[in-house]
């Protein structure tokens, strides 16, 4: 493959939405947990609760954060790599985002502060609210980037006017069942994500014999709430598989490995697509009807094949191929996990189960691997389309960018997001290394609003000082 | 309706300026200071608010796209490099604000990404708007000067002129809220750069004559241009005499003035055109549909709570900050 400055800035995109998409995906599963944990403080009383609280807190801060400098990124990208993609879409992908912006970031920016800084000076319900309010920001934020995305897959809605989409039903765009599949989907997995985290530490402190009473409630309810959800997200995962299958054709072939028009069709577990010669090496397939059923909920429905869709039409097959695959083999990790975690627990036999213990703090990784190649076979899957169908990739790039400054900035991208990845990290590292502390919780009520991440600033083990900033 | 969204964007942009101005500058003349103390206060007098002022530019970019999508498309195209080198500055400064006290040894480093991260955001900021009023080189509506074509020695004139307007602005949000030896140094600071400003405005014009610049004609076509000026004039003015009563609390309001006029004749000289010459607002203005779709949710609705926002976010934190009181450790 030739170097390209397209190909060079669809790797840019890919690397930069890659590097952003780990922290909010967790940052939404985050503050939906320090919500629900908020509202048990308040109603049990426990300080527990409390302290467990103002652990993510922290962690939140950090991440948060790294969410927000690697997002303002996403707002420039558009324009600067794809100008006829954006010039094109853009009265629909713009007036998308400028929704985000404005809905999602003012709840965010705004109860943010409260949250951090605004404990001693708010009363308990309104703290709660601010929590809940973030919490929301997240979650339309991620709303919004769907609605955003789900268009991009199956365009719908709009009318072409002098090249361009113009939007005619603001409903159908928003409110179509594409989206409404896709967003669950995304949101559960922030969720899952969260809960996986939390569950890693609580593990992580249990077999250091740190933190008991935290430690297991950590445990319990991370692994508990992942039970619960992840039958659910696999029930969503599948409705997404029906809408792929029922817009996109091209990317179910790809997913399936499937070559051959099939009526009914059989399901390719594994294999190694051969793109060459048109073929699966390796494969082990499951019979007729099975492949029908799983794509169409249908006994007798056809599913095609890329062999009756045009080469030049063809996704890069082994990439969603793959990618596929590990999200669903983490997808069941998870589930397995989860569910066996939380039977021992419910025995009260967790504690003791030192294998199972190490297995659920190793699983942090997990949900990130399972988002990313989720959105890999989203993505990737889709091309050769930037919307799907409609436009080509290739069409949609900034037609006189250079090879030369293509490679430049993604070179910069590359080494300032490795560069401030590492020390964000080793901070939530170290922030979670230290654990939760057990101490008469006063915020200082002098300190700076608007700061992502300077909770990670008060080390306990130190007097934290903050700015006395005006009166 | 284009016009509701042609405001909404001046006001986003002009308050973008105004306000990440203020830290940007800040961040320059952190440059300048040596000691710790001095270092600490400074960014004490800015840390409140820096994140907040930033996200205006994510506002203005998102206005951009969703309302005007041509000007959108071409401009952060064209811009390529500048753009993508100013965003990862804007990251680094970011980021120092936060990871430079968790740090004795490393200090130095962020400290560098600090001010070098604001310098070059800043820079490559005045360095556009130079590029604009210079005027890019177009073919047929599209970019056609290639990867460096916005590299003037105009556009690198306007880029020094932004670095001395926002330290400049930088200096006198200092005077306002610090105390003792950072707001002298800034007192002293204020009427040299202030005399920079002016000497770049100065040979701004003259090129512009020099060079006969295509905006120069809107001024002689539209007389009433000049208002602009005049209160940037009378605002120069006062500036130098609350400079010479030791008043901290208005220079500020009047570089945000000049601001204000500077702002106001570049974006009059520059109507009914987006990009000078090439893009006009109506024919940039994305249809109808969507410009309606964003009206009542975010025009009228979120735009009005976020000014709120920004309004109380400044109240809890006026007055002085005291210079003692770093947040580091």
């Amino acid at each position: 493959m030739d170097i390209t400055a397209l190909l060079l800035s669809r790797i840019q995109f890919a690397f930069t939405i890659t590097f952003h998409i780990i922290f909010p995906s967790f940052t939404i599963g985050l503050a939906a947990w320090l919500t629900v944990l908020e509202t048990l403080g308040l109603a049990t009383g426990r300080p527990v609760y409390r302290v467990i609280f103002e652990f993510w807190l922290k962690i939140f801060g950090v991440a948060f954060g790294l969410g927000v400098v690697s997002g303002i990124v996403m707002a420039f990208q558009f324009g600067t790599n794809w100008s006829v993609l954006s010039r094109m879409s853009g009265p629909i992908q713009g007036p998308l985002l400028m929704y985000e912006t404005f809905t999602a970031f003012m709840l965010e920016a705004s109860f943010f502060g409260v949250l951090i800084f605004g404990r001693s000076r708010v009363p308990p319900w309104f703290y709660l609210f601010s929590t809940a309010m973030v919490a929301l920001g997240t979650t339309f934020s991620a709303f919004w980037i769907m609605v955003n995305n789900s268009w991009m897959q199956v365009p719908t809605g709009y009318v072409m006017e002098n090249g361009s989409f113009v939007p005619n039903d603001w409903t159908k765009i928003i409110f179509n069942s594409v989206v409404w599949s896709r967003f669950p989907h995304m949101l559960l997995a922030s969720y899952l994500t969260g809960a996986f985290c939390v569950a890693a530490t609580g593990a992580w402190y249990v077999l250091r014999k740190l933190y008991h009473a935290e430690s297991r409630i950590m445990l319990r309810m991370g692994l508990g709430l992942a039970a619960a959800l992840m039958p659910i997200q696999l029930f969503f995962g599948h409705l997404n598989g029906i809408y792929v299958d029922t817009y996109q054709p091209s990317k179910m072939a790809a997913i399936e490995g499937r070559w051959n028009d099939e009526k009914p069709a059989g399901e390719v577990l594994f294999a190694w697509p051969d793109v060459e010669h048109r073929r699966n090496q390796f494969a082990i397939t499951l019979p007729p009807p099975l492949g029908s059923l799983i794509d169409s909920d249908s006994l007798t429905a056809g599913e095609a094949g890329l062999n009756s869709i045009p080469r030049e039409n063809w996704p890069p097959v082994v990439v969603p191929f793959f990618a596929f695959r590990v999200m669903v083999g983490c997808g069941l990790l998870m589930l397995g996990l989860a569910w066996l975690g939380s039977y021992q627990s419910y025995r009260h036999r967790l504690a003791y189960n030192r294998p199972l213990l190490w297995l659920t703090f190793l699983s942090f990784p997990l949900p990130f691997v399972a988002i990313i190649t989720g959105w890999f076979t989203a993505e990737v899957g889709r091309q050769p389309w930037v919307v799907y169908g409609m436009l080509r990739t290739a069409d949609a790039v900034t037609p006189f960018l250079t090879t030369r400054e293509a490679t430049i900035s993604l070179t910069i991208f590359c080494s300032v997001y490795a560069f401030i990845f590492l020390f964000g990290t080793f901070y939530i590292y170290r922030l979670i290394r230290i654990g939760p502390v057990r101490k008469q919780f006063e915020v200082p009520h002098l300190v700076v609003p608007n700061r992502p991440m300077s909770l990670a600033d008060d080390e306990p083990l130190q007097t934290p000082s903050h700015i006395i900033a005006g009166e | 309706m284009v016009m509701f969204w042609v405001s909404l964007l001046a006001i986003s942009i002009l308050l973008y300026v105004i306000l990440d101005g203020v830290d940007l500058g800040v961040g320059l003349l952190f440059g300048l200071a040596k000691d710790e103390a001095r270092r600490g206060a400074m960014l004490s007098a800015v840390a409140p608010i820096w994140d907040g002022n930033e996200t205006w530019l994510v506002v203005t970019a998102v206005i951009l796209w969703g309302a005007f999508p041509l000007v959108y498309a071409t401009l952060l195209s064209a811009l390529y490099l500048p753009l993508i080198v100013m965003l990862l500055g804007l990251i680094l400064r970011g980021v120092a604000f936060e990871f430079r006290y968790k740090t004795q040894r490393l200090r130095w480093i962020w400290d560098l990404s600090f001010a070098g991260g604001s310098l070059i955001a800043t820079f490559i900021q005045g360095m556009t708007v130079g590029a604009l009023v210079e005027g890019l080189q177009f073919t047929n509506g599209e970019y056609s000067g290639g990867p460096v074509g916005w590299l003037t020695p105009f556009a690198c004139i306007c880029g020094i002129g932004l670095c001395l307007g926002y330290a400049l602005l930088g200096a006198c949000w200092l005077v306002r809220k610090c105390e003792d030896k950072v707001c002298d140094v800034a007192r002293r600071q204020i009427p040299i750069l202030a005399v920079g400003v002016l000497a770049f405005l100065v040979v701004v014009f003259a090129y512009a004559l020099v060079e006969n610049l295509p905006i120069l004609h809107r001024w002689i076509d539209r007389p009433y241009l000049f208002i602009f000026p005049s209160i940037g004039a009378i605002a120069a003015i006062v500036l130098a005499l609350s400079i010479l009563n030791h008043n901290d609390y208005l220079p500020f309001y009047m570089v945000a003035l000049i601001f204000v006029s500077a702002f106001g004749t570049l974006a009059l000289s520059f109507w009914p055109y987006m990009i000078p010459s090439v893009i006009a607002v109506d024919q940039a203005a994305a249809p109808l549909s969507s410009l309606v779709f964003m009206f009542w949710g975010c025009g009228v609705i979120v735009f009005p709570l976020m000014l709120v926002y920004t309004v109380v976010s400044y109240s809890v934190f006026r007055g002085k900050v005291r210079p003692t009181d770093g947040y580091g450790h």
